[in-house]
């Protein structure tokens, strides 16, 4: 009983501190309409800050809370929303996701390259101090967090309900335009919301780091549990936001209390968010058509099938011109950065035809690596195993989120990819805990020349394929999906199927990529396909073009050539992923990326070398002219 | 007097189409003016331009003697001019009153504005804690007027009053028209269906592709609609 009481009041203040945090996301979403997933990121910069404040620079932790809370964060914040967010209204919802995850990587680029990884013990405020509630030891750091949470949800309720600023933030989601014929500031509102938002952010950060620890990646996926309890509140409800993170921190807290302590659990803790948020998605009510809305986005020329035959007869060509030129290390590099251009492909026609945003493609690669290293052949039909798997997971990611809209489906695919990374990769049924697997090459290939050469044909097979999709019937579905889905319900669509088969389609090309890359590296351990490394992934797909098959080339060697760059320049270390998260934020309002731009060159080379004077004498000649 | 909005050589568009193609207006000080024309006229248009969501592309437009091209829509809104653009516009997910307390932007104090709107439309006291999204058609409507005459504007431009209203309902909202102008309020109203607005009027322009094609009282223009219109035929 003791340990009820114990467990309880830890799960309360820990559900405190998410609170914090999901009330800021909800704040921000619910008026800007922009999912922001670096919230998490900004909480864990603003808390790396105020270590920095109080422990290197001896400044008294209250004036430091004061200072990073107060000042920092709501500069930072402002900042976003000046810089990336402001040009970004009534942009589709993965364009505001990707260029938030831009965020994300940027953050956490700069914090790595600020405050090199080494370990940084927090005290609680106050220390160990506290008092007993019965059996039950509480300290003073519980008791702010809770006094903190009390306090926010007071005041966000007063600032919204109460104020005229709180209801022109309500109002500029209904109608921006129409706010500023009002009168109101409307980039003042915005920039307020989007401060306040930083600012929660830092707090919960600051509260929860003697929780989860000072870590880049733990604070940044804070985001998570923040997420998980604002689904609850359907991303709006502030009160049942509030009740939806006291749950979750008792769920996580009986979870650590009363499961067994086995290895196959340990992961536990960190996954029990993300099991939360699947359970939160399963019971949520279904989303109801917006009518009204056609987000149309010029997409880049298909090219015609006799084209693109001769566009990949020629990428293998170079590929085995390059593998005599090249030594034996670099043949591996190049069919690295073919494998990655797989799955860059694998996001085609999820992100670039269907709109959906997968954040942990990174996982289904996983997944088609460890089938193929548990099957152990080298028979080409391990690869198709290994996409039917990855498929199949694929699809039932898709399921919880099917009744909902996109935004929910891809903040799902961050839950499952970290549920992936805790729990299912470090089990004994894939790579087991710290463990690595060895797998067999395709067919048996010994040399690093003829797997190049596999790689590069392997892809080309697969860019036909996405092309052939895109010209074929379900091609045209997924467009029209994309700009208009209450259009697609009026004509009798069944969008939900072809939504589970996208995600299967998209998860299976990936898997199948993973049985490459399994091949490829042939020692393949957990941390090769984290969350974390999925996020540089989708930014260089966006920002390389989704659109297009040419743009998953130019982005999966981009991503190949990213550590090495990264290696070579050891004192860049983060800011490699600062320049990938600069360039996103830039670029990734464009979902056709980089390489429309270079279609466009190529267009206006076309109309330069056009002659229309020499064709007149011959179109008279045939008697047009007559 | 100096008219107190005046557009000279107004052109304007969406990217590279062009909408209005040189617009010469002239609002009259208290004056109501009827801006007629057949759908896709530039009316809509014109009206963004004046209340500064969209940008000129060439010409003046002057609003109370100032020159006032590039201007931003919450700044003319603080200097008072009223903008009641087409369609509903109110917030939906907003309470009645909440509506209301936003008009405060545009200068009125929140006790003035509820007072005066509760007064003149006792049916939005009524609903003053429901959502204006659920209100009918004419409540909303009213709820728009109601922001007009309560921050006491010096210029209001109203685009397509009677759009989807039932007729009674039009005749209260154009009785809170004529109204706004005996009390000094300059009002531009745009209108595709002519009769209501020219009840009103004391002047009338027409907008026909982009250009104004006539301008006089509304007896005169009443007569001509049809021609202008249509076109003359040659």
């Amino acid at each position: 009983m003791s340990g009820f009481i114990a467990f309880t009041v830890l799960g309360l203040v820990t559900g405190a501190g998410y609170a914090v945090a999901a009330s800021g996301l909800v704040l921000t979403y619910s008026t800007s309409r922009v999912f922001n997933v670096a919230h998490g990121a900004i909480g864990m910069v603003m808390a790396f800050l105020c270590w920095e404040l109080t422990v290197q620079r001896g400044l008294p932790a209250w004036l430091a809370v004061l200072l990073v809370v107060g000042v920092a964060a709501p500069l930072l914040g402002a900042l976003a929303e000046r810089v990336m967010m402001r040009h970004l209204a009534g942009a589709p919802e993965g364009t505001t996701l990707v260029v938030t995850v831009g965020l994300l990587i940027m953050l956490i680029g700069a914090a790595q390259a600020v405050w090199p990884a080494t370990a940084r013990p927090v005290e609680p405020f106050f220390g160990q101090r506290g008092f007993r509630i019965g059996t039950a030891f509480v300290t003073y750091h519980d008791l702010v967090m809770v006094a903190a949470a009390l306090v926010v949800a007071a005041g966000l309720y007063g600032l919204l309900t109460r104020t005229r600023i709180g209801a022109a933030m309500r109002a500029s989601v209904d109608n921006r335009d129409l706010l500023r014929l009002y009168g109101a500031r409307t980039s003042l509102v915005s920039a307020l919301s989007w401060a306040i938002g930083a600012a929660l952010a830092a707090l919960a950060g600051i509260l929860l780091t003697p929780v989860v620890g000072l870590s880049y990646f733990d604070l940044a996926l804070l985001v998570i549990s923040a997420y998980a309890a604002a689904v609850v509140g359907r991303l709006r409800s502030l009160p049942l936001t509030f009740v939806g993170a006291l749950l979750l921190g008792l769920a996580q807290s009986y979870a650590v209390g009363y499961l067994p302590p086995t290895e196959a659990l340990s992961g536990l803790r960190a996954a029990i968010p993300a099991l939360f948020l699947f359970a939160a998605l399963l019971l949520s009510p279904q989303a109801t058509l917006r009518v009204g809305q056609i987000k149309g986005v010029a997409g880049v020329p298909v090219p015609t099938t006799r084209r693109a035959l001769v566009a990949g007869a020629v990428l293998v060509g170079a590929a085995a011109a390059a593998s005599f030129a090249l030594p034996a290390a670099q043949n591996d590099q190049l069919a690295l950065g073919f494998v990655y251009g797989i799955v860059m492909l694998s996001l085609v026609p999820l992100t670039g035809y269907g709109g959906f945003v997968s954040l942990t493609q990174l996982t289904f690669v996983g997944i088609g690596a460890v089938t193929v290293a548990r099957l152990g052949t080298a028979s080409p039909l391990g690869l198709l195993a290994a996409a039917a798997v990855a498929a199949l997971v694929g699809a039932l990611v898709a399921l919880p989120a099917l009744r909902l809209r996109g935004l929910y489906l891809a903040l799902s695919t961050l839950a499952f990819g970290l549920l992936m990374d805790k729990l299912v990769f470090q089990s004994s049924l894939a790579f087991g805990f710290n463990g690595s697997l060895s797998v067999p090459r395709l067919a048996g290939l010994r040399g690093e020349r003829a797997y190049l050469l596999v790689c590069a044909a392997a892809f080309v097979v697969v860019g036909l394929g996405v092309l052939a999709l895109r010209r074929s019937r379900y091609g045209r579905i997924l467009l029209a999906m994309r700009d208009s889905p209450a259009g697609c319900a009026t004509l009798g669509l069944n969008m939900r199927w072809t939504r589970v088969r996208l995600f299967a389609l998209s998860a299976g090309i990936a898997g199948f990529a993973g049985g490459l890359l399994g091949g490829l590296r042939q020692t393949v351990a957990a941390t090769d396909f984290q969350l974390m490394g999925s996020l540089p992934l989708l930014l260089l797909a966006v920002v390389a073009g989704v659109t297009s098959v040419s743009g998953a080339a130019l982005g999966g060697m981009a991503l190949m050539l990213l550590p090495v760059l990264a290696s070579a320049f050891p004192a860049l270390g983060g800011l490699v992923y600062l320049c990938v998260g600069v360039a996103s934020v830039g670029l990734g309002r464009d979902p056709n990326g980089v390489v429309s731009h270079l279609f466009k060159l190529g267009r206006w080379r076309e109309r330069d070398r056009w002659r229309p004077a020499g064709l007149a004498p011959a179109l008279r000649g045939a008697g047009v002219h007559r | 007097m100096r008219p107190i909005l005046e557009l000279v050589g107004v052109t304007a568009g969406y990217g590279r189409i062009e909408v209005l193609h040189g617009v010469d207006l002239a609002l009259p000080r208290g004056a109501v003016m009827a801006l007629l024309g057949p759908n896709g006229a530039g009316k809509t248009t014109l009206l963004r331009v004046v209340s500064g969501q969209i940008r000129a592309t060439g010409g003046h437009v002057h609003l109370g003697g100032a020159h006032v091209n590039g201007a931003s829509a919450d700044a003319l809104a603080r200097a008072g001019l009223c903008t009641i653009p087409e369609g509903r516009s109110v917030f939906p997910n907003l309470t009645v009153r909440d509506n209301l307390r936003l008009a405060t932007y545009a200068g009125a104090r929140a006790a003035d504005v509820y007072g005066t709107a509760f007064d003149r439309f006792p049916r939005l006291a009524e609903r003053a804690h429901q959502l204006a999204g659920s209100l009918s058609g004419g409540e909303q409507q009213m709820l728009a007027m109601a922001r007009a005459l309560a921050t006491d504007p010096a210029v209001l431009l109203v685009d397509e009053l009677s759009m989807g209203l039932a007729p009674l309902v039009v005749r209260e909202l154009y009785e809170v028209v004529a109204g706004l102008a005996a009390d000094g309020v300059s009002v531009l109203v745009v209108e595709q269906f002519a009769d209501a607005a020219l009840a009103v009027a004391d002047r009338a322009a027409v907008l026909v592709h982009g250009r104004v094609v006539a301008t006089g009282g509304p007896d005169e223009i009443s007569d001509e609609l049809a021609n202008l219109y249509l076109g003359s035929v040659t």
